[in-house]
């Protein structure tokens, strides 16, 4: 019996090593996986990376197969989403995935990005790696509002009517632009088809691409830590950092139980609570798209109400859009923002840490009053939780390198 | 660290246990997963629908006839066959390829000489088996233009595929096997159902 | 251990704080009151769609609904479809569709009445059901209603429940309804009334997402599948980290 097993485990290799002279697969595999070293201390924060990579390829996929059955017209487009619902054989499932995703896709987009104001990640030398993944992020605004406008329900239009209106605002060529947006006078078939395929090709490319730097621009310098070091500058005897560990077998093991985790709350969301109680499947858009009536209530999903608080917080219609972009904006700048000597923010003072919650809490205190009706208590405090978030960036600037620190350990503590 | 690289104390036997495990366990999901997107290809409620049974009715037609309708986008033939045609059938047995229709797609119910649940009445699906055109029916004072020794039956404009008046393929033509015969049933005297076996009446 | 107990109680709290902010918003205007719908009631929403095509589809399409799903999922059989809930020459595969024309509809109504087929999605059923509780006669004489004011669409059961009247109280010096009062009773007593709009209303529920039920049922087992793969990745990723600690 040992014979053949042998015998196989031989042309296995045989095969392995032809191809290998040919493409460089297992020095592929030895470049990013066995011998690519992380730091060992990594914590709960570093799944979001993976996590963000898994749903992008879920989305995908699932959208594929929604554009087998999707009719980008304005005439199908609503009928055709129920279509899949209803007459498609285990088609509310992949639209279901795909609606579901979509939210899940901020939710750990969000994550990641907190872990690096958390522990200093988007710090020297790794200001492009943020950069890059703003971009992503930008692009997944993008992505998601196009995306969102493709049911054709009432959300869809009078969200994509509000959202193209906000270009109006800008000083002359403001009109002529959202007719070139629209493609015509009011939001139609044409915006729809457009947005379609920017949708469907158009921006997943982008975003592909923009992955593909942003994981290059990470391999470049590895992962930073909960502790904020860099294991590079302790190296053993064999050359590999003594506080790292293969990114393979350890973290590739670890990591599929951090999506085993991830799917069982995504798959309890997408079976029991899809709607997410209006927040992921808003009830409007169970309405066909009709140009004659406005919804009472119109508001975007809940991942762009922070900015729209913003936008809602500043009486005048200019200023408004000016401080929602420049709310998405100054995040590009935070590499430099901050000027701490030290990069976690375990051996940060007290000062930051109120800083950055007050930060978070402002940020989920604007999503919320973005859904809200809008009351005139709540204009107020939405204008001042928009200043305590401009208020971070300012503070941390002029701060940060006052702020006391404490002593940084030389190795990972665990 | 061992001989096989791995450290010291290691148990590889549990370790080979719960990969082999997990990754059995794990290819089994995404084999589950993959089922709804493999059937989302099947023909939709919609198109279940639209491809529902059609009633024809038959009343109208004369022995020697033929007359078409569409059913699941294929264009279904309903021959009304002469006592002379049907007595015909057995003589030309020696020119097919598959007289006794073993290979060809029928149901049980039209899988005789006639191929046909009343002898009369031929419900052929009318594209030809080679590459889907659709023959003409010619009948044997009717040859095709260019064809002499002509017994009767359908005859392939695209490459001169040639059957009888039972859907039955000759030898030495391209199409490989007789004309196929959809599933269908008798509502009464008059009337047909295509796309039901008679067993699905209600 | 502690830093990510502390992350996780924030991050609980975060969305504590989000969820109940929502459902604060879905809470709505101050007549709706609760359905008590219950998805699984299947022989509730076998009477509802009598109902439906009783009193509803007459003017109201459900036109992303096919009769043989309906047959299908309220476990009748498509004779029992085709005899008791299709009064048209409609075949069994087709869709809830209505003859009359949506202009003429706008021309008789003011408005053409709503497809239904997603009705309990946007609205909710806890309001449809409401709703349906909800008509009465006002001054002018003609049908009025407390959700939805000036309401184009008349009370189609009014035989069933009989006629309300408002009852008035004042509030800074406005007139508003307090309740409704029976002024003239309809077939059925109140309760029975209650009965038959909860059918009518599941009935509507299961038409807004007739994968409802087996979303749930596949999902309990998708569920426990992850359960146990979560399991064994844990399992796997112990074994391996043990080299590390």
């Amino acid at each position: 019996m040992a014979k053949p097993a042998s015998n196989f485990s031989r042309r296995m290799n045989d095969l392995g090593n032809w191809i290998d002279q040919r493409l460089p697969v297992s020095a592929f595999w030895k470049a990013t996986m066995t011998g690519y070293y992380a730091p060992k201390n990594f914590n709960f924060w570093y799944y979001l990376g993976s996590l963000a990579l898994l749903v992008l390829v879920m989305q995908i996929l699932t959208g594929i197969f929604l554009t087998m059955h999707y009719k980008p017209s304005a005439a199908e487009a609503f009928a055709s989403v129920e279509y899949i619902m209803r007459d498609v054989e285990w088609g509310w499932l992949i639209r279901y995935m795909h609606s579901t995703g979509a939210s899940f896709f901020f939710i750990v987009v969000y994550l990641h990005m907190f872990r690096s104001l958390l522990y200093g990640s988007h710090r020297a030398p790794r200001e492009l790696l943020w950069v890059f993944g703003m971009l992503i992020y930008l692009c997944l605004m993008a992505e998601a509002f196009f995306g969102y406008v493709l049911p054709w329900g009432q959300m869809s239009y009078w969200g994509a009517q509000v959202i193209i209106n906000l270009f109006g605002a800008i000083p002359v060529i403001g009109e002529p632009l959202t007719e070139w947006i629209r493609g015509d006078y009011f939001i139609s078939d044409a915006t729809l088809n457009r947005f379609f395929a920017l949708h469907v090709i158009a921006l997943p490319l982008l975003l592909l691409g923009l992955v593909l730097l942003h994981l290059v621009a990470l391999r470049e310098n590895g992962s930073n830590n909960p502790d904020g070091i860099e294991i590079k500058k302790n190296k053993g005897e064999d050359g590999n950092p003594v506080d790292g560990i293969p990114f393979h077998p350890y973290y590739t093991v670890k990591d599929i139980f951090g999506v085993a985790m991830f799917l069982l709350i995504f798959a309890f969301v997408i079976f029991f609570w899809p709607e997410a109680g209006g927040l992921f499947l808003e009830h409007d858009n169970f309405v066909p798209a009709d140009p004659l009536v406005t919804p009472e209530h119109i508001k975007p999903v809940w991942y762009f109400t922070p900015y729209y608080a913003i936008l809602k917080a500043v009486p005048d219609k200019l200023m408004g859009v000016i401080l929602m972009g420049l709310a998405v904006v100054i995040l590009f700048f935070l590499p430099w923002l901050d000027r701490s000597p030290v990069k976690s923010i375990r051996y940060k003072g007290i000062g930051y840490k109120l800083l950055l919650a007050m930060f978070a809490i402002a940020f989920v205190r604007l999503g919320m009053l973005g859904m809200a009706e809008g009351t005139p208590a709540q204009t107020i405090e939405m204008r001042v939780w928009t200043f305590v978030y401009f208020g971070f960036f300012v503070l941390l600037f002029f701060l940060s390198p006052k702020m006391k620190t404490k002593p940084v350990p030389e190795r990972l503590t665990h | 660290m061992s001989s096989d690289g791995s450290p010291e104390g290691v148990n590889n036997g549990r370790r080979r246990f719960l990969v082999a495990t997990t990754s059995a366990v794990g290819a089994v999901g995404a084999g589950a997963a993959a089922v709804p997107f493999v059937k989302s290809w099947n023909p939709s409620a919609k198109a279940q629908a639209v491809g529902a049974p059609v009633e024809v009715s038959v009343r109208e037609l004369e022995p020697g006839q033929l007359m078409k309708v569409q059913w699941r986008g294929q264009t279904i033939g309903i021959l009304r066959r002469t006592e002379q045609e049907i007595s015909d059938l057995p003589l030309v047995d020696g020119e097919l390829r598959d007289p006794d229709s073993a290979e060809s797609i029928q149901p049980e119910y039209a899988q005789n000489e006639v191929r046909s649940i009343r002898d009369e009445y031929l419900v052929v699906n009318m594209h030809c088996t080679h590459l889907g055109c659709v023959p003409a029916l010619n009948n044997k004072s009717n040859p095709p233009p260019g064809v002499d020794d002509w017994e009767g039956g359908f005859y392939c404009p695209c490459h001169k595929s040639r059957f009888d008046m039972a859907g039955r393929v000759y030898k030495g033509v391209p199409a490989p096997t007789n004309l196929t015969i959809p599933p269908y049933a008798f509502v009464d005297d008059e009337t047909v159902l295509i796309g039901v076996d008679p067993e699905g009446l209600a | 251990m502690r830093r990510s107990r502390l992350t996780f109680a924030a991050l609980a709290a975060t969305a504590a704080l989000v969820f109940s902010h929502v459902a604060l918003a879905a809470g709505g205007g101050g007549y709706v009151e609760h359905s008590g719908v219950n998805t699984r009631d299947v022989a509730a929403a076998q009477r509802g769609a009598k109902i439906f095509v009783n009193y509803c589809l007459s003017c109201h399409s459900a036109s992303y609904m096919r009769y043989n799903r309906l047959a299908e999922d309220l476990g009748l059989s498509e004779e029992m479809v085709m005899q008791n809930l299709m009064f048209s020459d409609a075949k069994i595969g087709d869709t809830m569709d209505i003859a009359m024309p949506a202009a003429k509809a706008e021309e008789w109504f003011g408005k053409a009445p709503p497809d239904l087929s997603l009705i309990a999605r946007s609205r909710g059923v806890d309001w449809l059901y409401s709703y349906m509780k909800g008509f009465y006669r006002d001054e002018t004489g003609g049908w009025n209603n407390l959700l939805l004011p000036n309401a184009a669409m008349p009370h189609v059961l009014w035989q069933l429940q009989g006629i309300q009247e408002p009852l008035y109280h004042t509030v800074h010096g406005e007139d508003v309804i307090e309740k409704l009062v029976l002024v003239e009773p309809g077939e059925q007593t109140e309760d029975e009334y209650a009965h038959t709009v909860r059918d009518l209303v599941t009935f509507l529920d299961y038409l807004s997402e007739p994968s409802k039920l087996k979303r749930k049922s596949v999902g309990i087992w998708v569920m426990l599948f992850l359960a146990f793969f979560a399991f064994l990745t844990y399992l796997l990723k112990a074994e391996y980290w043990r080299d590390v600690h």
